[in-house]
């Protein structure tokens, strides 16, 4: 490169960073910096009437997966902590699945639709997804409940006698978190599967292959990219979930996000809501780097595998 | 063919379309894509269906292979109705135009797919798997991702692919149409041994009338959903039936000729007899001969020359305005012993002209 | 002669597209019901007794309803706002231009909104501004606005980045060749093609704003409540149809947005 052109480089990296720089500001007052806070504060002791003490502890880390017996100081398993641990994981699994097996039907009709009728499709697909997610929490929830349109046909039908509790239960959060995130299955599905080249469909069959062998040989695994992709973003947030659970699980029934709120609450134990927060980031950044390993890939080609 | 003993007809055809009308779309605008198609392929043919771009024959042997169906008419494959019939019931492959080859699975796992679909056990898939690539020449590339093939290696494995699970018949769509010039004739060859070697009837689609006529036993010639000429390659080229098969193999002259007693007259009075009926008379360029004005019945002024490397192609301007084209072999030297302006006799070989419907 | 349009559809899989069917059903059921009983004259969300409007009244004439749809408004606009701007000066000095280091941490920077689970920012911001309102004793509504910018910057990052990168770079060079300066380029040639990509980011940017949730719960003071935080408050109480017509208004005005959002990034195309 030339000494001209060297400069030219220079300066223009610098206005990039300077044109940028106010964004990131902005990002690291309000979004970024902060998290720093959460870092430094799971190290600290927690306060009498919540905040904290500003001298170090372990005790906010250590309270995420244990408990501190309160007469002899001894350290227990914290059942109820590994309870919500282990709904929040296996209510996140159980959406993913849930998601999946319903959005990828919806993703190939979407699909395979004439070019002209597919972004009208996807418009109908992506209206509930920008809609309030309280509101598409509590539409589903008043459906769910007692005097609801489930119950209400289940009465009517003769299937039941009397109107079945459908909400406050793990059941209700699963079928809210279903709802609520199935459009963020549908879309990646529908990328991956408008790329698919259906002449091999046309090869498969000709190669004697039946519906069924087609989907698990030929259209699954060239898919797959799109479904880790899809997969992520759905667990993703259903970790972190918070509203759903609040409202269709009725508080007894709490996930890592409500349990979070509940220490900067009632709980006032902040040095482990931070901690939690802390494992529920790291959780999440190793879920998105697979993540950006299936964007990848799925760029590159089925080179190698 | 009738088997003494037991009164049972043996099936010539491999494959027996009648009647075939395909329409696409509906009503008014509908797309007549194939008219009124008949044609019999026998068994352990190299049959070709040849014509532009457009003229139904990658439609009709998507019917023969089960991925579209036809508003009417039947096909036969081996005696049996296999109209509509799916195409993973139907024990006919294809070798795809872009190949189609599945970019997850290695060329090992490509070949042995259908044996894989079929339930074959994994020792006989094994077997034949490498019975096939030996047959393409492909055994050290078995493993390799078929993403990262050339496009010639490509093809090879679209046609092991095709040819393991053993069909009836293979079907071809414009397999060669994507290599270079070289590679094509390179692959024609192939093609024609394999065929030999396999005694498979081969269904061969192109709109290379140079290829179909050094690989096919037969040609179906088509223009715009209709069939026009079925016959082996000598007969379609020295005998065509009419104006478009006469002009889309190969090159050929159209003079106008009338009625006259004897024979037929062409334009400078000249009587002529030949084969065929019609108002045109047709004859190739090589099958014409430039000979000394003096004393030929009929004359023309040579137009221009256009030198192709082997030979020299003159126009000649007639009498009464029509132009021929006369192939001139060219000696070792290169020079053709006519220049533009020169008055030239024409003379055509004998038995070399016919006439056809205008 | 048999005239069957009988065809072997290679893309269709048995059972595929009566799933799909259901599940748009299913995806719009709740919501048209919510819709729907917005309109019930009686107090309960399952026996209809008539068609009525007096929710919407009582909504309209609810004092709270009133201060918190005044507050979304207001924050909305305030963080589109900011975002958009900021988001703009962004795009600008992330594209078309050679990648320098440090790119992809402002890249990482300006999405980290969409990465990081929103509990784990609320939970930041309220100790953050926790100690910040204690330290200076303000309590107005600048600390929503701020939070609300932050997470509406990728928003509106994302359609102006990608409007930028679709421009054709050739009238940038007739401007420089006709001795446009860089900024007179920038203000008669860059800025008005790249108006639909911003329109389109301030657009997703105040319907983001509108719906958030999880943060602003957090980040409130007292009394400071948005549109979302009062339904989430009265969730918790007695549940009453007024609740589903404030939920139809915030759809419509949502629904509204978006159309105009995609029919702005349709036509760039």
């Amino acid at each position: 490169m030339s000494k001209a052109e060297q400069r030219h480089r220079r300066r223009s990296a610098r206005n990039g960073w300077l044109l940028s720089m106010p964004a990131l500001v902005m990002l690291g007052f309000a979004a970024s910096g902060p998290l720093l806070i959460v870092l430094v504060y799971s190290f600290l002791q927690k306060g009498d009437y919540g905040n904290v003490v500003w001298e170090f502890s372990p005790d906010g880390w250590i309270g995420i997966l244990f408990t501190r017996d309160i007469f002899d100081g001894t350290l227990g398993l914290a059942d109820a902590h590994l309870t919500i641990f282990w709904r929040s994981v296996s209510l996140s699994l159980m959406t993913t699945v849930i998601t999946f097996a319903l959005g990828f039907p919806t993703a190939w009709f979407i699909a395979t639709r004439p070019a002209s009728e597919r972004a009208a499709w996807l418009f109908l697909v992506t209206i509930p997804f920008w809609t309030n997610l309280l509101i598409r929490t509590f539409a589903i929830g008043e459906i769910l409940r007692t005097e609801g349109l489930v119950n209400t046909l289940l009465l009517w039908l003769g299937v039941i006698n009397a109107p079945v509790q459908l909400l406050y239960n793990d059941n209700a959060v699963l079928v809210g978190m279903a709802y609520v995130y199935l459009p963020l299955m549908v879309l990646p599905l529908f990328a991956a599967i408008e790329r698919f080249d259906m002449r091999l469909l046309e090869a498969a069959y000709d190669l004697y292959a039946s519906r069924m062998q087609v989907l698990l040989h030929v259209i699954l695994p060239i898919v797959k990219p799109g479904i880790v992709a899809g997969s992520i973003l759905v667990f993703v947030p259903s970790l972190g979930a918070y509203v759903t659970p609040r409202i269709l699980g009725g508080g007894k029934n709490m996930m890592i996000g409500n349990f979070i709120e509940l220490q900067f609450g009632q709980g006032r134990n902040w040095p482990l809501g931070a901690a939690l927060s802390m494992t529920l980031l790291l959780i999440v950044v190793v879920a998105l780097l697979f993540y950006v390993r299936a964007v990848n890939r799925a760029g590159s080609g089925h080179g190698h595998g | 063919m009738m088997k003494t003993g037991r009164l049972r007809l043996v099936e010539e055809n491999a494959i027996e379309a009648q009647s075939i009308v395909k329409a696409f779309g509906q009503g008014k605008s509908a797309l007549l894509a194939l008219d009124d198609v008949s044609v019999s392929i026998r068994k352990g043919e190299f049959f070709t269906l040849l014509g532009p771009s457009g003229c139904g024959k990658t439609t009709l042997l998507r019917l023969m292979a089960g991925f579209e169906m036809p508003t009417a008419g039947t096909i036969r494959l081996d005696g049996q109705d296999v109209t509509y019939l799916p195409p993973n019931r139907r024990p006919v492959n294809t070798v795809f135009q872009s190949y189609a080859l599945f970019p997850h699975l290695t060329v090992r796992e490509n070949i042995g797919f259908s044996l894989k679909m079929q339930g074959r056990a994994k020792a006989e898939i094994a077997e034949c798997t490498d019975r096939m690539l030996a047959l393409v020449k492909m055994e050290d590339l078995a493993e390799r991702k078929t993403a990262q093939l050339s496009g010639g290696q490509q093809q090879r494995v679209a046609l092991a692919r095709a040819l393991a699970p053993q069909p009836k018949v293979l079907l071809l769509d414009e397999p060669l149409s994507a290599l270079d010039l070289k590679l094509r004739k390179e692959m024609q060859i192939e093609l024609k041994r394999l065929q030999k070697e396999t005694g498979i009837t081969f269904v061969f689609v192109t709109h290379d009338q140079e290829e179909a006529l050094t690989m096919s036993d037969r040609i179906a010639v088509m223009n715009a959903g209709r069939l026009q000429q079925v016959a082996a390659p000598r007969e379609i080229y020295t005998a065509p039936v009419n104006r478009f098969v006469a002009s889309f193999i190969g090159e050929t002259n159209f003079l106008n000729v009338t009625p006259a007693p004897g024979g037929f007259r062409l334009g400078n009075g000249e009587i002529v007899t030949a084969e065929g009926s019609g108002g045109v008379l047709t004859v190739r360029p090589e099958q014409v001969r430039i000979v000394s004005a003096e004393g030929a019945a009929l004359t023309g002024t040579v137009d221009s020359l256009v030198y192709f490397g082997t030979d020299m192609h003159c126009h000649v301007r007639l009498g009464d305005g029509e132009a021929l084209t006369v192939r001139l072999p060219l000696p070792p030297c290169g020079e053709a012993g006519v220049s533009p302006g020169d008055r030239v006799g024409i003379a055509f070989q004998p038995g070399a002209t016919r006439l056809i419907e205008a | 002669m048999v005239m069957a349009e009988r065809r072997f559809s290679v893309a269709s899989l048995p059972g595929f597209a009566a799933i799909a069917i259901a599940v748009f059903f299913c995806l719009y059921l709740p919501i048209i019901t919510l819709v729907i009983y917005s309109f019930n004259s009686g107090p309960s969300i399952a026996v209809w007794q008539g068609l009525s409007l007096h929710w919407y009244a009582d909504a309209w004439n609810n004092q709270a309803v009133k201060d918190a749809t005044v507050r979304s408004l207001v924050v909305a606009a305030w963080a589109s706002g900011i975002a958009t701007t900021l988001a703009t000066m962004a795009a600008l000095g992330t594209t078309r231009r050679a990648s320098y280091k440090g790119q992809t941490f402002i890249y990482v920077v300006i999405n980290q909104p969409l990465m990081v689970p929103e509990i784990v920012t609320a939970v930041a911001l309220l100790i953050f501004f926790a100690s910040i309102k204690v330290a200076t004793g303000y309590q107005g509504l600048a600390y929503l606005i701020a939070a609300h910018a932050a997470f509406c910057i990728p928003f509106a990052y994302l359609p102006i980045r990608a409007r930028l990168e679709g421009m054709d770079l050739s009238l940038e060079t007739a401007a420089a060749d006709l001795y446009a300066t860089p900024w007179q380029t920038f203000r008669y040639v860059t800025l008005p093609l790249l108006g639909p990509g911003i329109a389109a980011g301030a657009m997703l940017a105040f319907v983001i704003s509108l719906d958030d949730v999880v943060i602003t719960e957090f980040v409130k003071s007292g009394g400071q409540d948005t549109l979302p935080t009062y339904m989430l408050g009265q969730l918790r109480r007695a549940v009453t149809p007024e609740v589903n017509a404030i939920s139809t208004v915030l759809l419509a005005l949502t629904v509204l947005l978006l159309t105009a959002f995609f029919l702005l990034t349709r036509k760039s195309n």
